[in-house]
């Protein structure tokens, strides 16, 4: 399908009828993109400039995040930990915690937020300039040309922020646990050991590779199906960002659930 | 010499919406045909099916045999090649300049190399009119500027058939005649068939061979442009004249009740607008001296005069009053009406 075959919005038949036409129009871009991004070489150039921007545009609000993100986490597990007795795995439990959960989602939404935005107003605006119709009719797969670049920019932007927000947030964690409650260094990095495994930290950057793909896929999707005029894409911002939001909260349940179930937690 | 293009019993609708249905017409090869309407009828969607941008529900649209409703992805991308479109606002690529914006499908496209690539994107530049702007950024320069360079670029791939989306829009008249008058040069120098979507009367009046026009969902008529220029349909020669007084309203078409208070205005000497006298078929405008001839104009004369009898009188009248007398002895008809 051509993404303006796509873009044909039926008049709304009934809600779930819409929704699920949507939805089913979300999942073959998905799938486009994939394919695109297996089978055809990547459009490199359009890429490492995607990355770039990407990446200056959420490092700094990420990190920013991720102290006090990290610092709540502490004091929450710092406390709670102590009710029942249990202070010498504050550590661990509050990197799991962080790394597993927190890190994530937190990557996933400044990604969202401030990239697919950013990619959502301008497909978006080449949409309504007929910039893509043009393209397809040059015989140039918009998917393959400026989809599927932004999209892998988003997956790997992700991981890399992953990365950072993981590791400031365990710096932030560290901080408050062994200055502001008084814990004690070594039990804090010991239990570490006791508790997280590798496994942790795939599942960590798993999730925010696909997070960094969802965000990527559905800022695109509603950046190349804006409504009419500019209002039309204004809105489109502002819904690709909460439809990621939707969808990352729904994934990450179901990714955690599936990780709980399939990697036995260590010591058991 | 350009690619026919024959559309039959095309219908698009966009859900429970019709735009337009059961629209059969047939784009001769190498003449320049244009598409009336008023706004909202339908005329872009009516480019972008011909194109396979948008899937019409039913009919045909034949291009050297393949049709491009129901054609392969393959089939498609390959007859899409034979397409220059010319969207209404140049629809070029913002980040890139003019240079590179033309250049665009000759890099995707062909191996040439980079000294002939910049020959062929320089020629069409001038051609259009934009020697010396090649560095701008589309954001740069002025609306007209824009459609020329997407004409530029649209032209690179020597397309068969080219297609126009509202060359007028935002331009002013005569910055609109001298666009025209590109769209008649190139035709003559590659002979491709051109359909011009548009609603400006002057352009509908003295640039195409043939027009049609689109209205209450249909198309309601389409043919030579003396057809068109001398029929009686109100709803057309409202629009020619571009008057309130007829069956187009402001938004869709007039309700009765509407109309008979328009009318009882008018008659109380209420200015519907528009210009009264649009009566004729004004001489058509032809390709710079110097250009090659068109050999569309020669072609539709033989086909125009071969169906000649099928066309409403007045019609007729005006065809054969056009012709030479050598030509009228060559056609074996006379000016009987006089
Ligand atoms: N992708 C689309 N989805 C739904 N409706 C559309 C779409 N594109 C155009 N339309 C509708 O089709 C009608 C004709 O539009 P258009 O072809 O742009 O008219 P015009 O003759 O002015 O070019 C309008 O009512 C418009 O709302
Ligand atoms: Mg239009």
């Amino acid at each position: 399908m051509t993404a303006q075959q796509q873009r044909e919005h039926y008049r709304k038949p009934s809600p779930p009828v819409a929704a699920l036409s949507q939805a089913g129009r979300l999942f073959s871009l998905a799938w486009e993109v994939l394919r695109t991004l297996v089978t055809r070489r990547l459009q490199f150039r359009e890429f490492v400039e995607q990355f770039w921007f990407i990446a200056s545009v959420s490092i700094l609000p990420s990190a920013l995040v991720a102290i006090p993100f990290g610092a709540v986490i502490a004091l929450q597990l710092g406390s709670l930990t102590v009710q029942i007795g249990a202070q010498s795995f504050t550590g661990a439990a509050s990197v799991l915690a962080l790394i597993q959960q927190a890190s994530p989602i937190v990557t996933a939404l400044v990604i969202a937020g401030a990239g697919g935005s950013a990619i959502c107003a301008d497909l978006g605006a080449r949409t309504i300039r007929e910039e893509i119709d043009a393209m397809e009719v040059l015989g140039v797969s918009p998917v393959h040309r400026l989809v599927a670049p932004r999209v892998l920019a988003a997956m790997l932007v992700a991981i890399l922020l992953n990365g950072v927000v993981s590791v400031v947030g365990v710096m932030g964690g560290y901080f408050f646990n062994v200055v502001m409650q008084g814990g004690t260094p070594g039990a804090y990095l010991a239990s570490f050991s006791a508790l997280a495994q590798l496994p942790d930290l795939w599942i960590s950057e798993i999730k925010a590779l696909i997070f960094g793909f969802i965000a990527g896929v559905v800022a695109a999707y509603r950046g190349l199906n804006p409504g009419k005029g500019p209002k039309g894409v204004g809105d489109a911002v502002n819904q690709s960002v909460v439809i990621t939001f939707l969808l990352l909260f729904f994934v990450n349940f179901l990714l955690t659930a599936l990780y709980l179930q399939l990697v036995p937690a260590k010591g058991t | 010499m350009g690619a026919e293009v024959v559309v039959e019993g095309l219908t698009k609708s966009f859900g429970k919406q019709t735009i337009w249905r059961d629209v059969t017409m047939t784009l001769p090869a190498g003449e320049v045909s244009a598409l009336l309407g008023p706004s909202g009828t339908g005329k872009s969607v009516f480019l972008k099916s011909m194109i396979g941008l948008l899937k019409p529900e039913r009919g045909r649209c034949l291009i050297n045999g393949v049709d491009i409703v129901t054609c392969s992805e393959r089939q498609l991308y390959e007859t899409r090649k034979l397409f220059g479109v010319l969207f209404q606002d140049g629809a070029l690529f913002g980040s890139m300049n003019l240079f590179d914006n033309v250049a665009f499908p000759l890099r995707e496209h062909t191996r040439k190399s980079e000294s002939e690539i910049k020959r062929i994107v320089l020629e069409k530049l001038d051609i259009t009119g934009l020697a010396g702007a090649e560095k701008k950024l589309p954001g740069e320069i002025s609306g007209g500027m824009r459609k020329r360079a997407g004409l530029a670029r649209a032209l690179v791939l020597d397309p068969e058939i080219i297609l126009v989306d509202e060359p007028d829009s935002g331009l002013d008249p005569v910055r609109t005649t001298y666009i025209s008058q590109v769209f008649l040069d190139v035709n003559a120098q590659i002979d491709a068939t051109f359909l011009i979507v548009t609603h400006n009367i002057n352009l509908a009046r003295t640039v195409p061979d043939n027009i049609g026009m689109l209205y209450r969902k249909e198309l309601v008529m389409f043919g030579p442009r003396e057809v068109l220029l001398t029929s009686e349909e109100p709803a057309v020669k409202q629009f020619l004249r571009g008057s309130m007084d007829g069956p187009i309203g402001m938004s869709e078409e007039k309700d009765s009740a509407t109309a008979a208070a328009e009318q009882a205005l008018f008659e109380a000497g209420h200015h519907a607008g528009g210009v009264e006298d649009i009566s004729g078929v004004p001489e058509q405008m032809q390709a710079t001296p110097g250009m090659p001839e068109r050999q569309g104009v020669r072609r539709r004369k033989d086909r125009v005069m071969s169906i000649l009898h099928t066309l409403p009188p007045a019609a007729q009248r005006h065809i054969i009053d056009s012709l030479s007398p050598a030509e009228q002895h060559h056609y074996n008809v006379r000016q009987v009406w006089r």
